[in-house]
């Protein structure tokens, strides 16, 4: 049904719009155009590489585009690109959009259903964008009682933590936004953070089952951060780093995954346990506690969180691709130049692409791991979750980390490779 | 607590407030934090159960049913036999045709006339066929109560097989209003024998999956077994029935002890198991709906070819004074009927007793004392229909 006001006239829609345009044209000539000039007068113009931004600059561009070719080289070097679009957030954000599609096809197809459908004509493909849309459209609920601004300021902190380890994980040789040398360190501090918030955001809700579900966070998130951190000992001890790029590239002969099979798994467990998926969806067990810490969550605070959520989950991935399956390395499989007898400037580079093929794909795959265990699982019990990491887990990444001294001390392997 | 932490925490109690510090003393009710289960909460259902919890243990049950009551007995007395059909099956609609195949039942005896054989047969099939739907939907919720969400979804898929085959034979998908006093509506149309046998068949293998991926799961083994424990002692003393009751060790089948119609023609086990735990009362729907599809076969193979399904009854029907109880094994247990008539076309009084009140007083027995995760799996296994409990 379409939804038009009683009254609707299109003469009037047409006048509203005319009149708008109007007082947009008065205003940008008035007001904004001067600013603009006042403000180019006592601001020198920026830089981009070697040339001046002026405005000219850009109309050069439309009769040459290679002209743009120096300054998008020198845009993609800054920092902020680095942190915010690629390989930090902005990419994570686009692959957690992909998750999200992706498991619920995956999911549905496991269950024998279809899964999105309408939304996009072609097999439901915009149903993210319908269901942010919906989110962005709908009221926040904040509960009598609650603590307010905690209860606003958690989400974005949500997000915004799970951005920040995103800036640690390298994409290609060369290509992380904070090239850390106590990456790993760095990785586990922000990855401890998630508790906490989780806690905070329990309480500033107010409320009981929220509780609940928050010191079920904490008591979970605690229990797998010990084994967490274990089975990624043996991988700075097989490199010799704490450098995330590094680890990569010691990896050029064979995969960690190789000599710490047991680590991966204990990694692979612990991390469903970190990112509080099926069987470890304790924190939010619908049929239990309502909707765990995520009770009170309406609108943008739920969608915020759930986007916190999915980031984590490729950071996890990212990382378990990095530590145990090789991160970029892989074969050649992109050309070395694009464009036959292209004699201009160029920004392709073809070991930087094939590794962010590889990675891509290889985090790709560990995410359909992640999600797999959700179609053939129940809810595991809080007391046999405590006993799995606490006892179990931590047993096995000992072992590995024993398995890989001896063939260290064995001098089967050094530091940083084969003998 | 004992005297001597009490002392212990005066004297410390005195030094701290000397020292200008407020300590407040923590009692036994305040460790205590009090949760209301229901009406809507997603693991409840249309019933309320308050809880309170002591860390993760439930130290306190109190099942508050009531929520959906429509006073189901009383309405009956307003009505003559045949128009109280469609109103009775609204408390289960999963499993409309048991609920009004023992009022049936029930008039029969009281009108004194008797359903010719292939509508019994017809009846029985419908049954076995709606008991099916019933189960499988309530397997459903019970993925749904632990977490698994294609526990969920197979089951719900697989429940239309046996909803296109009721839906064939009464032409409506889940309130049938089949059962009528004098046998039932209108004849099963041509082609069902083998459509029934050939959706059957395909079940049975989907039965097979059901058990490797549903209950051979560990996860599903740990949530379910040695949980909620209910001894045979205790499932006697409570009164529980139908699944549960055959969950505690006791081979008790309606169908089996007092066989009504063509049921003792038939030749299948009562499926029991003698852990007593939520894996049992788990299971046991479970083997029940495999020994289902065997009384389906037989059923179909032995069911005369023609013949009338329904006896004519005059249009207002009216038997002698009198009173009758009838009861038949419906997916919650025995669910009977007592119905007292005054010789007039409406009955005097009509007492419906179902399975699911009964399994429902075991709930704060199991309850007390268990952890808080596994009230889930305690409370859906009972087999537990709030609307039905109400009625």
């Amino acid at each position: 049904m379409a939804t038009a006001p009683k009254e609707f006239r299109f003469g009037n829609f047409v006048a509203s719009i005319v009149w708008l345009v109007f007082w947009i044209l008065v205003i940008v000539t008035l007001v904004v155009l001067p600013l603009i000039f006042v403000i180019l007068f006592f601001v020198p113009l920026p830089y981009a590489g070697d040339e001046v931004l002026t405005p000219y600059l850009f109309f050069s561009m439309m009769v040459d585009p290679t002209r743009t070719v120096p300054i998008i080289d020198f845009l993609i070097h800054t920092d902020l690109f680095r942190a915010a679009i690629f390989p930090g957030f902005a990419y994570a954000a686009i692959i957690a959009a992909a998750t999200i599609y992706i498991e619920r096809k995956f999911l549905a197809k496991m269950q024998l259903r279809t899964g999105p459908l309408y939304a996009g004509r072609f097999e439901g493909i915009l149903q993210l964008i319908a269901d942010g849309f919906k989110l962005i459209s709908k009221e926040v609920i904040i509960p009598s009682g609650a603590d307010k601004p905690l209860f606003w300021a958690t989400p974005v902190i949500f997000v915004a933590t799970a951005a920040a380890a995103t800036a640690l994980i390298p994409v290609a040789p060369g290509w992380v936004a904070s090239n850390l040398d106590v990456g790993i360190l760095a990785i586990f501090a922000i990855l401890g953070f998630f508790p906490l918030l989780a806690l905070l955001f329990s309480w500033a809700s107010n409320s009981k089952y929220p509780f609940i579900g928050g010191l079920r966070a904490l008591h979970q998130l605690i229990a797998f951060e010990i084994p967490f951190i274990l089975s990624a000992l043996p991988i700075v001890l097989l490199s010799g780093s704490l450098n995330l790029s590094e680890m990569v590239e010691s990896q050029y002969l064979f995969w960690f995954f190789a000599v710490a099979p047991i680590s991966a798994f204990v990694f692979y467990i612990s991390s469903l346990a970190e990112l509080e998926r099926v069987p470890f969806d304790l924190p939010e067990a619908e049929s239990e506690i309502v909707a765990g810490w995520l009770t009170e969550t309406s609108g943008m605070i739920y969608g915020l969180i759930q986007l916190g959520t999915y980031v984590k989950l490729y950071v996890l991935a990212a990382l378990f691709v990095v530590l145990f399956l090789g991160g970029w390395m892989g074969p050649q499989i992109f050309p070395q130049e694009l464009i036959p007898n292209y004699t201009g400037e160029k920004i392709y580079n073809a070991t930087v692409v094939n590794g962010i093929f590889w990675f891509t794909l290889k985090t790709f795959g560990m995410i359909m791991l992640i999600l797999l265990p959700r179609g053939i699982n129940p809810r595991i019990r809080i007391d046999i979750l405590l006993h799995t990491g606490w006892y179990k887990l931590i047993v096995l990444a000992f072992i590995n980390i024993f398995i890989v001294l001896t063939l260290i001390y064995g001098g089967i392997i050094t530091p940083g490779g084969l003998q | 607590m004992s005297k001597e932490y009490d002392r212990e925490f005066e004297k410390k109690f005195q030094e701290t407030t000397r020292l200008g510090l407020e300590v407040v003393k923590e009692s036994e009710e305040d460790r205590l934090m009090t949760l209301s289960v229901g009406p809507q909460h997603p693991g409840s259902g249309h019933f309320r159960f308050t809880i309170k919890v002591d860390g993760d243990y439930i130290v306190y049950c109190d099942p508050d049913p009531g929520y959906v009551h429509r006073g189901e007995e009383k309405m009956s007395e307003y009505r003559n036999f045949i128009q109280n059909i469609p109103h009775l099956e609204r408390p289960v609609i999963h499993d409309s045709t048991n609920i009004t195949y023992s009022y049936s039942l029930a008039v029969e005896e009281l009108l004194g006339v008797e359903v010719p054989r292939r509508g019994q047969f017809i009846r029985a099939i419908a049954s076995e066929l709606n008991r099916q739907v019933y189960t499988l939907y309530w397997l459903a919720i019970y993925g749904i109560f632990l977490g698994h969400s294609t526990m969920f979804m197979w089951p719900a898929g697989d429940r239309e097989l046996f909803i296109d085959l009721l839906t064939a034979l009464s032409g409506a998908r889940v309130t049938h209003a089949y059962n009528i006093p004098g046998g039932v509506r209108n004849d099963a149309p041509d082609g069902f024998k083998e459509k029934c046998l050939q959706y059957v068949k395909y079940f049975e293998k989907r039965l097979v999956e059901y058990e490797d991926i549903f209950y051979n799961n560990p996860l599903f083994r740990q949530r379910t077994e040695n949980v909620g424990v209910l001894t045979k002692e205790d499932a006697i003393n409570l009164g529980v029935t139908g699944s549960v009751l055959r969950a505690s060790g006791i081979p008790h089948d309606i169908r089996k002890v007092e066989p009504y119609d063509v049921y003792d023609e038939i030749d299948f086990k009562v499926q029991y198991m003698k852990t007593c735990d939520s894996f049992a009362r788990a299971y046991v729907p479970f083997l029940d709906m495999r020994e289902s599809c065997n009384i389906i076969k037989q059923l179909l193979d032995k069911m005369p070819d023609s013949g009338e399904v329904r006896l004519k009854l005059q249009s207002n029907p009216k038997g002698q004074p009198g009173e009758s109880y009838k009861r038949v094994e419906s997916g919650r247990g025995a669910l009977g009927y007592y119905i007292v008539s005054d010789g007039s076309p409406k009955p005097y009084r009509v007492k419906i007793s179902v399975g699911s009140f009964r399994n429902i007083l075991a709930l704060p027995h199991l309850l007390v004392g268990s952890k808080l995760g596994d009230m889930p799996s305690i409370y859906w296994a009972l087999n537990y229909w709030p609307v039905e409990a109400d009625r």
